[in-house]
């Protein structure tokens, strides 16, 4: 009865299809469906966000949601970040700050940051650190990270004026 | 990790999911964030036959205050009631929970009706409810079921919720004058469980307590709604330092910690009675429009 279901979905702007068990979870469907594998899973029990990307605009882990939940919603995911001019405010931050070592954490890392930023346009430190605090880094100690962040606002803000 | 299979069902009305639900006859699970549900699965913790979504049902959203009550619908995530002016402005308690539960990417997608559908002493919104006295409003086959907070975990992971209710709908009584609220969690790191955590809610008049509760979390095999405490406060001072040393003491008592990795019983018990005092000097400074 668990027949494969067919997801439709809008990823990083583009209308997507894939057909998938409704037992599969949206990150696989994301990188093996999708071929985006961006975003990566960690530890694959809803602790480290290292798959996060936003649904509607928030970031969720994706490990942790159906892929058939993801009907007809908008996804963005790493993939999408980078625009036809370049890279986005918060990847270059990350580029210019050094906010990544290993980078493994750094795609989910970077999809939280993009939320935070479109509602946030400057945080403050404290509110940086809370927001990120669901995204767990295992090499940088988030010093960088949240310089990177710090980056990303000012450009933004530079480009807005 | 996979979930085993499962049919999948997106019901766009309560009346369908209650349907749908009534069908699944036991082996059918409602999931609302899935964020203790599918984390469960992924472990094959629990392997239900159906899955009932209610996340495609319009007006589960609701959270607002009418008729003298907060209502807080199925759908109300964790991050709704952390970023709500109204919760922040009247129910502090609320507001200080809900920047503790789990992390913010859990927050976007879990809900408060769910953590207490899902029973777990662990869970912060449980003690919540049962501190503010909430109304947990059901639907089922035969109808509208209201149960009441106190007494609604039965056992770990158990509730009164019958098998084929869904819980649509959480109604706090709104604030009286005089009343302040506050909770406090002691969590080894974001995403973790409370340590302990303790919620309060006092009315004052004057300085004078004149109704108290105090609830306990992850300190027992159940939520703790610590009565004996609470009333050992009801005609005393809340400047009075020795009433709420006695609070602080009562709800220690009545406490059942186990030693685990978050701490050895002695050391929880000790964190419920300092949390306890604290809690209650926050609520009573919030009391008299003195923010602490
Ligand atoms: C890493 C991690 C850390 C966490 N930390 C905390 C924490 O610190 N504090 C805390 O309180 N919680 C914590 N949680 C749990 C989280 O808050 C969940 O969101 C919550 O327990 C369940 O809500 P949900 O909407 O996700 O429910 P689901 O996962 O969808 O469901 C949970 C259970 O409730 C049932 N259910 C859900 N909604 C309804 C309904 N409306 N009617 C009937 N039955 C229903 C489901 O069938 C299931 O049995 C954590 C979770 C994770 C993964
Ligand atoms: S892989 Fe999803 S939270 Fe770690
Ligand atoms: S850069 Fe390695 S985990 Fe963050």
């Amino acid at each position: 009865m668990s027949d494969k279901v067919m997801v439709t979905t809008t990823v990083n702007g583009e209308e997507c299809e894939a057909l998938v068990e409704p037992r599969t979870l949206l990150v696989h469907m994301i990188r093996e469906s999708l071929h985006l594998t961006g975003t990566h899973i960690g530890c694959d029990t809803t602790s480290c966000g290292a798959c996060t990307v936003l649904l509607d605009g928030r970031p969720v882990k994706s490990c942790t949601i159906l892929a058939v939940q993801a009907n007809g919603r908008e996804l963005a995911t790493v993939e999408g970040l980078e625009a036809a001019d370049g890279l986005s405010p918060v990847q270059e931050g990350f580029k210019e700050e050094h906010g990544l070592h290993c980078g493994y954490c750094t795609p989910g890392m970077m999809m939280t940051v993009t939320a935070l930023l479109e509602e946030n346009p400057n945080p403050s430190e404290d509110e940086i650190r809370k927001a990120i605090s669901g995204n767990l880094c295992r090499c940088t100690g988030y010093v960088n990270i949240i310089k990177a962040v710090h980056y990303a606002a000012k450009k933004k803000e530079g480009a807005a004026a | 990790m996979l979930p085993s299979t499962f049919d999948y069902v997106a019901p766009t009305s309560l009346d369908e999911a209650v349907q749908a639900l009534a069908a699944g006859a036991g082996d059918a699970k409602i999931m609302a964030g899935g964020q203790s549900l599918l984390p469960m699965m992924k472990l094959r913790l629990a392997s239900p036959g159906m899955i009932i979504d209610l996340n495609g049902i319009a007006g589960l959203d609701t959270l607002e205050e009418s008729d003298g009550m907060l209502r807080i619908g199925a759908l109300v995530r964790h991050a709704d009631l952390e970023n709500s002016d109204l919760v922040r402005d009247r129910y502090p308690i609320i507001h200080d929970a809900a920047q503790h539960v789990a992390d913010p990417l859990i927050r976007n997608r879990g809900t408060f009706c769910g953590s207490l559908a899902h029973g777990d002493p662990a869970g912060d919104w449980a003690t919540v409810a049962t501190t503010l006295g909430a109304e947990l409003h059901a639907v089922g086959p035969n109808g509208a079921v209201v149960h009441s907070a106190h007494d609604f975990q039965t056992s770990m992971f158990e509730t009164q919720l019958g098998m084929d209710q869904i819980l649509v709908e959480a109604r706090i009584p709104a604030p009286k004058a005089g009343q302040g609220s506050a909770y406090l969690k002691i969590e080894r790191k974001v995403g973790d469980y409370a340590a302990a955590a303790v919620g309060v809610m006092i009315v004052l008049d004057g300085t004078t307590v004149t109704e108290a509760s105090i609830g306990l979390t992850n300190v027992g095999p159940l939520t703790i709604n610590a009565t004996d405490a609470a009333a050992s406060l009801v005609g005393k001072s809340i400047d009075d330092a020795a009433a709420l040393e006695e609070a602080g003491r009562l709800a220690a008592e009545i406490s059942e910690p186990s030693s685990d990795l978050r701490g050895p019983e002695e050391y929880k018990r000790d964190l419920v009675r300092v949390l306890t005092k604290r809690a209650l000097r926050t609520a009573g400074a919030r009391a008299q429009g003195k923010e602490a």
